[in-house]
């Protein structure tokens, strides 16, 4: 993974209009999912969009987008991200592109990964993209804090925080919340996700991961509520075979849900006629 | 006896869990003490460590390590059958520094745990590999949040498909063994987060069961392990 060979040193960030990250105090609460289908939304609503995953040790974009396969190809600008869509709309930048065998680990230790994200932000050739969509692993870290050293004069519009509705989820997210205060990162608002399952059989709800936690922590801490995101079953078939669940579930309570949260993003674009 | 190592520095939920959130630590001259969940049960985690409960953990690697050293050398955790270790998702400084930390004394093995989708699946075959790089034995592999059945019709539904054929064809597949799966259960999630023992709160789930079948395996599996130890030990002494 060597640096790229530019001729031109080119602010390639410059290009883009809204930078959002999408992160959470905690593991497994869906932040990769909900960034695919914002991203996904986005592009459905016509806008541009990038998808940079900077979960080093976790690369799961290029799979939910059945890109996995996909090569990182370098021209004199840098690199280039890999397109879902043949109309390149849809950009995205993993590591996972850049590892040969899916079983191969990133052992990294923090100083190597700071450079690996200052690197995907500095070196990967978004050209104009409405949205880049910044996915993070859990925590509040080496990733967290090099992404926004570096995204710092972008002035990135804030952070999507993620979290599932118990009081173990919202006990993180709390802190994540903290760092976002420390860093001055806006929090553009909180969803509550994996809130609730509804049985296809009875149609019963259970709140499998209990109820609430996520509106009542946007309430607390004063930070927009984006809404609760059901569980649906074919939103993790679909991320599991890269099919577009935006496309292809329009019925489905999950996905009016995200659509919600695409729509407030969509708002933020003032630059709209 | 059973001590219970929280190394998620940046997200330390065990405290919560246990139900001890807000206790505080101790030192004295033998160490720093843990916290007494039970009799036979104590746990040591940053979060008892912190001042207030959102305080957030804003460290690099380095300073990471650091603490992970810390709560090797100085926990006193007195005479303890078992060490459980909880890490953060992610093959890092806290992996790395665990494994390298621990190097010479023989840890029995990793417990590698996933959901039954192949996203998830992803991640989880990178952490074997990692357990291979640093010499971790794998104990084996449990696939949590397999299915789950509705309170109302019974009917059993796999929330996160295992469209990939799970932890189980995952496990074959790396030639690890499979302990088990765990099926959702709301109760489980109610139970952390109020601190109670879901075992003891709820002991005719079947998530009860599978929880006790796999304990048991792990359980055996030290016990084997211990035997060889001490038989090779033997062999040395006649040797």
């Amino acid at each position: 993974m060597s640096a790229p060979m530019s001729d031109i040193n080119v602010d390639h960030l410059s290009a883009v209009r809204h930078v959002i990250l999408v992160m959470s105090g905690k593991g497994g609460v869906g932040k990769s999912t909900v960034a695919t289908q914002i991203a996904l939304g986005l592009r459905h609503a016509g806008k541009k969009v990038g998808l940079l995953d900077v979960d080093l040790c976790g690369p799961s974009i290029p799979r939910m987008f059945n890109v996995h396969q996909q090569d990182i190809h370098q021209c004199s600008e840098g690199w280039l991200p890999v397109f879902v869509d043949k109309e390149q709309k849809l950009a995205l930048m993993s590591i996972g592109f850049l590892v040969e065998n899916e079983q191969d680990a990133i052992i990294w230790r923090g100083p190597k990964k700071t450079a690996m994200i200052k690197q995907f932000l500095k070196d990967v050739v978004w050209r104009d993209l409405d949205y880049l969509i910044i996915d993070t692993p859990p925590g509040t870290t080496d990733e967290h804090i090099s992404a926004i050293e570096n995204l710092k004069a972008y002035n990135p519009d804030g952070a999507i925080l993620v979290t599932t509705p118990q009081a173990v989820s919202v006990g993180d997210v709390k802190r994540e919340i903290t760092f976002c205060r420390k860093t001055h990162i806006p929090v553009i608002g909180l969803i509550e996700n994996m809130s609730g399952f509804v049985c296809p059989n009875c149609t019963e709800c259970t709140n499998v991961f209990s109820k609430g936690g996520g509106q009542a922590l946007a309430k607390e801490y004063h930070v927009p509520f984006l809404g609760c995101i059901p569980l649906d079953p074919e939103l993790s078939k679909s991320c599991d075979e890269g099919k577009d669940f935006v496309e292809h579930y329009e019925g489905s309570p999950t996905l009016q849900a995200i659509q919600k949260v695409v729509d407030r993003l969509v708002k933020i674009d003032r630059d709209l006629p | 006896q059973i001590g219970v190592l929280d190394v998620d520095i940046c997200g330390p939920s065990l405290p919560k869990i246990f139900g001890v959130e807000g206790e505080q630590v101790h030192q004295s001259g033998s160490g720093w003490s843990p916290v007494y969940v039970d009799d036979n049960l104590s746990l040591m985690s940053v979060g008892f460590l912190l001042s207030k409960a959102d305080e957030a953990v804003i460290w690099r690697g380095p300073k990471k390590n650091g603490m992970i050293k810390q709560f090797l050398r100085d926990v006193d955790w007195g005479e303890i059958d078992y060490l459980l270790i909880d890490t953060p998702p992610g093959t890092s400084d806290e992996h790395l520094s665990i494994a390298q930390y621990l190097k010479e004394s023989d840890v029995d093995g990793a417990i590698v745990i996933t959901t039954p989708q192949e996203v998830a699946l992803l991640d989880v075959r990178k952490e074997i590999t990692f357990c291979r790089k640093v010499d971790l034995p794998i104990i084996g592999v449990v696939e949590n949040m397999s299915s789950f059945v509705c309170p109302k019709c019974k009917v059993s539904t796999q929330i996160f498909p295992a469209s990939t054929g799970g932890g189980q064809k995952m496990a074959e597949d790396m030639n690890v063994p499979f302990l088990g799966s765990l099926p959702l259960d709301p109760r489980i999630g109610k139970c952390c987060d109020e601190g109670k023992s879901f075992l003891t709160e709820v002991p005719d789930s079947p998530a009860t069961q599978a929880y006790k079948q796999i304990m048991s395996k792990i359980v055996e599996y030290c016990t084997k392990r211990n035997e060889n130890r001490e038989s090779d030990s033997g062999e040395m002494k006649t040797n």
